[in-house]
């Protein structure tokens, strides 16, 4: 499940496996129409043979389809898929799991258009990949930062695309996301879930990485003046829920996405008339209406640090030490703050 | 779905639950018998030799199709909201109660509040029956999961010792959860008495007829705009079976019944070859009314709050604890819920036709899509697996 990177818009689990070699590499080509021009950029990873994009280029995919039948363009192998994957969305014929996740649509759809974004707006550099497990799982705990929560898109994007092992995130979200139409149920399939013990245990337990934003709307909200700076941790939650279940730690800091959006202002009256958190105001929006919904092309870093092992604290009982929570939360707390301190120190520019 | 490490373990209630059933029940009493799952399940005890005398309540006789496999049923005619019941309990000796009477569709019991008495003031009268009879040493409740309610708090998946984010306020959901609360009176009253609370997650099946299924047999289906709730099924066989085993053994403790994984509500549409219409939010209860008014759809407004955030549960205790694992999942209970009932408007096989033709047009002829080629382009040439 971990590993489920392999896209098989062509014709679902339950294709031969002697075909899925060649199906999950047209399904590459398919839907992700930018993705073929970036893809020679990418073999290393898209070459990995134990996701089974054997093929993983487009050039390699038409020799696969050479090999049956008369030589075609990509295009059309790339509307076959896009064709199955179709007839499978209109017959309901996809699996989900219990949480509402659809990886299928998760990697091939709803993050489609973040890819370009992630190469060639933010230009995204990762660091630290090798902390993050390949399997089992781990919780990885990230400074939130943004006005929309882009932060947790590209964090998704970068385990999903440039992790060895492909891994899906699960993120944890406020009950707000849940609330509001058409964003509640394109978080679930998304891969997110409610930030509540009970769910990130779940998680946690059954093998998943699962990614939380502990600062919530205060972080993402702050205003530009007060960017780097992390906001309180919560309630330690994410910290109990780890040591419930013996899970590492990951701390994951990411620079770049304060400034994508630099709130100068917030219009409480709008946010309390709409009942949300804040209604930011940027020095282009609302200023600018829908252009200023751009948001500026800094450039990124996200740094996974060094797991911190929870297994040997004392599992569930552990968890009922409100000190140990603290102490936990605060190590973690300030290791993304110090490394978000280095980063910026590394940094140039805010956009290079 | 049905192990949690993190599951807070249930001691007392559910600690002698895996002892083998030493006494079967010789008298068997079932309310609700002139529904259809009380009159399933009294069909089943019916034809076990090992039980002296099933009795039926319910205040109407069963439907004659219902009737028919009843056999040696001795049905009794009688109000459950009546002392009456009170009787029959002591006459008969009953040992086991089977308490099938809590109606979820306010049409069948004739409005909402005749509903209410039902549920509410019968489960009471029932449990103070009980509680008089020295005979009685079993008590099985057939609740149901929306006892969770159904909100944007709620977590993924329900287990048995989670409280409701938000409880049901009316209809149906705050009836069962009031029914349960009298149950748990009635357990502390008579902690000799074994208490199995079943909570089912929505039935469906070839014959079962709910709201829901109704629902679904709409041609064209109301959706709430923006919302994909996660909908979890129990096969009534499985409903069926999980009554039968509370009924005859010894299961003390209260368990969610429903099938492994979940179905979107936008996926259920579309298995069933259906057209979804998203209604805005507001207009949600309108459309609802309509449906009822027309009675072609008998939800109630809190079931409405269910098209919105959906619910699924974690049956982990019915399978560690109770010792059962349904035998068919989610998505195989409705799909075997559709071929036996629903005529899809949209069937399956247009859609493959429609892409085999867009398959067909110039420039596409010579590609295959591998996957979907095995069932469906038998007459395009097959594939030749990438060897080189």
């Amino acid at each position: 499940m971990p590993d489920a990177r392999v896209i098989q818009l062509g014709g679902g689990g339950r294709s031969a496996p002697s075909t899925a070699a060649h199906n999950g590499a047209g399904a590459t080509a398919a839907t992700e129409p930018e993705q073929v021009s970036a893809a020679p950029g990418r073999e290393e990873q898209a070459s990995e043979p134990e996701t089974g994009r054997v093929a993983g280029e487009p050039g390699a995919d038409r020799a696969a389809g050479r090999a049956g039948t008369a030589g075609t363009d990509p295009l059309p192998s790339a509307v076959g898929s896009a064709l199955g994957f179709l007839r499978r969305r209109f017959t309901g014929d996809y699996p989900v799991d219990d949480f509402g996740f659809d990886p299928e649509l998760t990697s091939s759809v709803l993050l489609a258009p973040a890819r370009p974004l992630y190469e060639h707006y933010f230009r995204v550099e990762t660091r630290g990949m090798e902390h993050v497990p390949d399997v089992g799982s781990a919780l990885l705990v990230a400074n939130h930062s943004g006005t929309i929560p882009l932060d947790a898109v590209m964090t998704q994007l970068a385990l999903l695309d440039y992790h060895p092992a492909h891994r899906h995130l699960r993120m944890l979200g406020a009950d707000l996301v849940f609330r509001l139409p058409i964003v509640s149920s394109l978080a679930r399939k998304g891969g997110a879930t409610l930030a509540c013990n009970a769910d990130a245990e779940r998680l946690l337990a059954s093998g998943h990485l699962v990614g939380v934003w502990p600062e919530g709307f205060k972080g993402i909200g702050k205003p530009f003046s007060e960017r780097y700076k992390l906001q309180r941790f919560g309630r330690g939650g994410f910290v109990s829920a780890a040591l419930r279940t013996g899970k590492p730690i990951i701390p994951c800091s990411i620079i770049g996405a304060e400034e994508i959006y630099p709130i100068i202002g917030n219009a409480n009256w709008l946010a309390r008339l709409l009942g949300l958190p804040y209604v930011p105001v940027t020095p282009t929006f609302p200023l600018l209406g829908a252009l200023g919904m751009v948001p500026l092309p800094s450039k990124w870093i996200i740094e996974f640090s060094e797991p911190i092992e929870t297994a040997n604290l004392g599992g569930p009982v552990a968890a009922e030490d409100p000190m140990l929570v603290f102490n936990l939360t605060d190590q973690v707390r300030e290791t993304i703050q110090s490394t978000l301190y280095k980063l910026l120190m590394q940094r140039r520019s805010v956009f290079f | 779905m049905p192990t949690s490490p993190a599951r807070k373990s249930r001691t007392a209630r559910t600690a002698g639950s895996e002892a083998p059933p030493n006494e079967t029940p010789r008298v068997v009493l079932v309310t609700g018998v002139a529904r259809y799952f009380g009159a399933r399940l009294a069909a089943i005890l019916q034809a076990d030799p090992t039980i002296d005398r099933i009795i039926g309540v319910d205040m109407v006789p069963p439907a004659p199709a219902l009737a028919a496999g009843l056999g040696r049923t001795e049905f009794v005619r009688a109000d459950i909201r009546n002392p009456i019941i009170a009787k029959v309990i002591a006459s008969a000796a009953v040992d086991t109660v089977v308490h099938m009477n809590v109606i979820a569709t306010p049409l069948d019991a004739g409005g909402r509040t005749a509903m209410k008495e039902i549920n509410v003031i019968g489960t009471m009268q029932l449990l103070a029956a009980c509680q008089k009879a020295p005979t009685v040493r079993h008590l099985v409740v057939k609740s149901t999961t929306a006892v969770y309610g159904s909100s944007p708090r709620d977590p993924a998946l329900f287990t048995e010792d989670l409280e409701p984010r938000a409880l049901p306020r009316a209809g149906f959901a705050r009836d069962a959860v009031e029914v349960e609360g009298y149950v748990r009176g009635f357990g502390r009253r008579r902690p000799d008495v074994t208490l199995t609370v079943l909570r089912f997650t929505n039935f469906i099946g070839p014959l079962v007829d709910t709201p829901l299924t109704r629902y679904f047999s709409l041609p064209v289906v109301p959706t709430v705009l923006g919302f994909d709730p996660r909908l979890q099924f129990c096969h009534e066989t499985d409903g069926l079976e999980v009554l039968r085993r509370a009924t005859l053994e010894e299961h003390p403790g209260t368990f969610n019944v429903g099938g492994d994984g979940v179905l979107l509500l936008s996926q259920a549409i579309r298995r069933a070859g259906r057209l979804s219409l998203p209604v805005l939010t507001p207009a949600v209860t309108v459309v609802g009314q309509v449906l009822r008014r027309a009675g072609l759809v008998d939800f109630s407004p809190e079931q409405m709050r269910f098209l919105l955030h959906g619910r699924a549960v974690d049956y982990g205790q019915l399978h560690n604890v109770f010792g059962y694992q349904p035998a068919y999942t989610t998505v195989e209970a409705y799909d075997d819920f559709v071929s036996a009932r629903i005529a899809p408007v949209i069937p399956p096989a247009v859609v493959e036709r429609v892409e085999r033709a867009a398959r067909r047009l110039p420039g596409m002829s010579s590609d295959i899509d591998t996957g979907s080629a095995q069932d469906l382009d038998a007459d395009l040439p097959m594939p030749v697996p990438a060897g080189g």
